[in-house]
């Protein structure tokens, strides 16, 4: 089990999004996946996106515009 | 996997809707979905080696200028490029079809197309026939 930490500060749409993907796709199963942002949208639809995807989401901290989403593979 | 399939046809050239087709593709497949991008008529000259972000603005392109403004407003927004979205789109399993009979209509060679990027070679009915097994498909 390892922690993948995904930093996509400064980037916007729909780059956030794609990069958890990749993470997720990458990531074996245990792995913590720490993503780290600040494009507002992307707060809100990444964990819509893992909802669709069945992955569980541990937590989403920070503002609207400077966040940490923590994912457990 | 019926209802997790999307299917977009990219009809135009023009490089704001050709950002579209790939935005949406890269979202849909973050969020779990298979997705296709038929590319054709103008939408498949973009397939043109060298030719993927040379489309014209669908409005304000002022011989040029508008879009050179656009693209300058997108780079300080730090929007990625058409070449990174194309690139992430394959990573993340994405297909492109082109389209035949344009190919014909044009003119266009396989050799003249980014044959890296093509999954495979098709018309309407390839588009149909995953279109009516989809739950999202797209006319841009």
């Amino acid at each position: 089990m390892s922690e993948i930490l995904v930093d996509v500060i400064g980037e916007t749409c729909p780059v956030p999004l794609v990069e958890m993907r990749k993470a997720v796709r990458k990531a074996q199963p245990g792995d913590q996946i720490v993503i780290r942002g600040s494009h507002p949208a992307s707060r809100e639809e990444i964990p819509m996106a893992l909802e669709a995807l069945g992955i569980a989401l541990e937590s989403v901290e920070g503002t609207r515009d400077d966040w940490t989403i923590r994912i457990r593979r | 996997m019926s209802n997790n399939r999307a299917t977009i046809v990219l009809h135009s050239g023009d490089m704001d809707k050709v950002f579209s087709a790939f935005i949406i593709g890269n979202g849909a497949l973050a969020m779990g979905m298979d997705v296709s991008i038929y590319m054709t008529f103008f939408g498949l000259q973009r397939l043109q080696k060298g030719r993927l972000d040379k489309g014209p603005l669908s409005k304000m392109h002022f011989l040029g200028l508008g879009k050179w403004m656009i693209k300058r407003r997108m780079k300080s927004a730090n929007v990625a490029s058409l070449d990174r979205l194309v690139s992430d789109y394959k990573e993340l399993g994405g297909k492109i079809i082109a389209c035949e009979m344009t190919m014909e209509i044009m003119g266009i060679g396989k050799d003249q197309l980014r044959e890296d990027l093509v999954d495979s070679y098709g018309a309407v009915g390839t588009y149909v026939n995953e279109a009516r097994q989809s739950s999202m498909t797209l006319f841009i």
